[in-house]
């Protein structure tokens, strides 16, 4: 265990809370940027596949791992930014702007959801940000003027004046910035007193309001930051399989955002990555091991989604902390070698929490 | 005037029966929901699994219709029952939202198992019931057995539900439970014994809107998408209201069906989620809900 002696208030948020951290993160951006000379493409695109995603799933855990709102409805803002960025590009805006309009405009639309979901919690707002999610993708099938319908749209890899981000590799560099870019705007975002907010109210709506917290600006924004990034990711998503139509937007896509947080463990942005890399990686581990599986399973379409679920009922039963969770207790172990005690992560359980009374 | 008034009167109907199965899924989650707190995200998915239990005991057991149809339900029961022992009752006293994670889970999780299942698998399959091809002709009218057969049914299992929450101890101890549940606990009911067979019903009533279903919509893995539809007819009710589950579901349902008649095309699959957002906005606790306090 390591003690810090506190002078000044800064030290409880500063961005990095020891200078040894500082370190490592340097040392895992060198290592980030060598990756791609180590693997070959079809490596490359897994990483480029988890970096957008990551950035999503950032968003995500601003609105529910750290805001405590849960939403069904993600596909939806993913759509958005997606579609903003491909009408921009084919009308001939340039991709530097597109990206950032296509974030914009989410936003737009996650303020006009978070207003509902002021008056509502907990489930009402799953549900509502599900039916919303609904009515989204029946306005990109039906509005054939502007998305093509279930034609789709066809799209160029992202290029910045001369450069073109159109290989595995160089798209990985752009990815890595624009990730780069997320987690250090999360980052600050959450020791801004905007973020302590938000954590607020996530732990108590009533406390935090009789703390001055208001619910409406905090959740709104909550939406807003949230379907901002979940927008610049829906972009750049566009922009890397260059072809999408309705069809890549479903509920399933929704949830399996909201998988990545929870396994990856709600409440740290670490979280959002660790999830993030373990969603997308689960088939190719699915892939790899086919040869291994039973004859009756190897051939099965509905493998993946089967995982999923299980993974889903897994994780909340034994891990509710999720991936960095069981990275936070294995570190605890060896730091506080013979001592380690269970129960010290043993959650409280609260009886008759409801919603109701 | 008279084909404008049958189209009519044909699409209310047909609506109507819709409406019963939407009704009878939002029965299952309020249900659950007014006793346990919990939203079941599966409820569609089990009713799926009914309809795919009813198919093969038709099917491949060859049993007759009804005694298929008694034996899905009984089985849907001990199943609802085995999820609540297995899977809900470690999470009493989690937050709603690991729950409601952990049901959606089960829902995956039983669509991809059922897709796996030899002889079930990703096809869509079909079985035969006493009312299927047969025609009720009141005047110009054409009703299929098909749509009166669930609707008398589903008044029938409304019925029995209501004498059994009105007139038996154990449906009394239930509603008192989710009234209170210390105070039910206090009274010597077993909240635990309450909570199970609020599952067994709730899945028994699913395996029931399953099996109704199967002749319309016709048995595949995606049949559960529908429970998706029976959550805006229970928020329409008030989450909490039984009557206002199925009341919420006809709405739903007629509504549904008028949008596919005299709406533009995609009208009819966003109606019941523009319903939603319209009851959420204005009168989010519904028509038939109690607006409760929050007490800190």
């Amino acid at each position: 265990m390591r003690f810090i002696m506190k002078l000044e208030y800064d030290q409880d948020f500063r961005l990095f809370r020891y200078r040894s951290t500082f370190f490592w993160y340097l040392a895992l951006l060198a290592a980030s940027l060598i990756v791609p000379a180590l693997l070959d493409n079809y490596f490359i695109s897994l990483l480029n596949f988890i970096a957008i995603y990551s950035i999503a799933s950032i968003g995500m855990m601003l609105l529910t791992g750290y805001t405590g709102q849960i939403s069904l409805g993600h596909a939806a803002f993913l759509a958005i930014g997606s579609y903003t960025s491909a009408v921009l590009t084919t009308k001939g805006w340039p991709f530097l702007a597109a990206l950032p309009l296509s974030g914009i405009f989410a936003a737009l639309v996650g303020i006009v959801i978070g207003l509902p979901a002021l008056r509502l919690s907990g489930l009402y707002l799953a549900i509502a940000t599900m039916g919303f999610a609904f009515i989204v993708d029946e306005i990109l099938v039906r509005w054939e003027s502007l998305t093509r319908g279930n034609l789709g749209i066809y799209l160029s890899p992202p290029s910045i004046g001369p450069l073109t981000f159109g290989s595995e590799k160089s798209f990985y560099y752009l990815g890595l910035a624009i990730l780069i870019l997320t987690l250090l705007a999360a980052k600050n975002i959450l020791r801004s007193p905007t973020g302590r907010a938000f954590i607020a109210i996530r732990d108590s709506e009533v406390a935090a309001q009789t703390m001055g917290v208001s619910l409406a600006k905090y959740k709104t924004m909550a939406f807003a930051l949230s379907a901002f990034f979940t927008g610049i990711a829906g972009s750049l998503y566009a922009h890397k399989v260059t072809f999408i139509n309705p069809e890549s937007y479903t509920l399933l896509v929704s949830i399996e955002l909201l998988v990545m947080i929870i396994i990856g463990g709600l409440g740290s942005l670490h979280g959002a990555i660790y999830g993030t890399a373990f969603v997308i990686l689960l088939p190719q581990m699915i892939i790899l091991t086919k040869d291994y599986l039973p004859g009756f399973l190897r051939d099965q379409t509905g493998l993946e989604a089967g995982l999923y679920g299980l993974m889903i009922i897994l994780f909340i039963l034994f891990e509710p902390l999720g991936l960095y969770g069981r990275w936070l207790k294995t570190k605890f172990y060896f730091e506080t070698f013979p001592l380690y005690k269970k129960e010290t992560f043993k959650k409280e359980k609260k009886f008759y929490k409801a919603e109701r009374h | 005037m008279v084909p404008f008034l049958n189209e009519l009167l044909q699409t209310l109907l047909s609506g109507i029966a819709t409406g019963c199965i939407y009704g009878l899924v939002a029965l299952g989650f309020v249900l659950i929901y007014k006793a346990t707190e919990v939203v079941n995200f599966a409820q569609g998915e089990l009713m799926m699994l009914g309809a795919f239990f009813a198919f093969s005991f038709i099917t491949f057991l060859k049993l007759p219709y009804w005694t298929s149809f008694l034996f899905t339900v009984l089985l849907m029961g001990c199943l609802g029952m085995l999820l609540e022992r297995v899977v809900l009752r470690p999470l009493i006293g989690e937050p709603v939202f690991a729950i409601v994670m952990v049901t959606i889970g089960v829902g995956i999780f039983c669509r991809s198992a059922v897709s796996m299942i030899p002889g079930w698998g990703t096809d869509t399959l079909g079985f035969r019931t006493p009312f299927g091809e047969k025609f009720f002709r009141p005047g110009e009218l054409v009703i299929s057995w098909e749509h009166l057969a669930i609707i008398i049914l589903t008044t029938t299992l409304i019925f029995c539900l209501y004498c059994f929450f009105r007139f038996t101890r154990l449906g009394v101890a239930m509603r008192a439970t989710s009234q209170n549940q210390l105070a039910a606990a206090y009274m010597g009911i077993s909240v635990r014994r309450v909570f199970s067979l609020t599952w067994i019903i709730s899945a028994a009533v699913a395996a029931f809107a399953g099996i109704l279903l199967a002749p319309i919509t016709f048995v595949h893995m995606n049949m559960g998408f529908i429970g998706l539809k029976a959550f805006p007819a229970a928020v329409l009710g008030g989450f909490g209201s039984i009557p206002g589950a199925i009341i919420g579901g006809l709405i739903i349902g007629i509504t549904e069906n008028f949008a596919g008649v005299y709406l533009p095309i995609g009208w009819k699959d966003v109606a019941a989620y523009i319903i939603l957002i319209l009851v959420l906005m204005i009168r989010p606790e519904g028509l038939f809900g109690i607006q409760e306090k929050k007490k800190v």
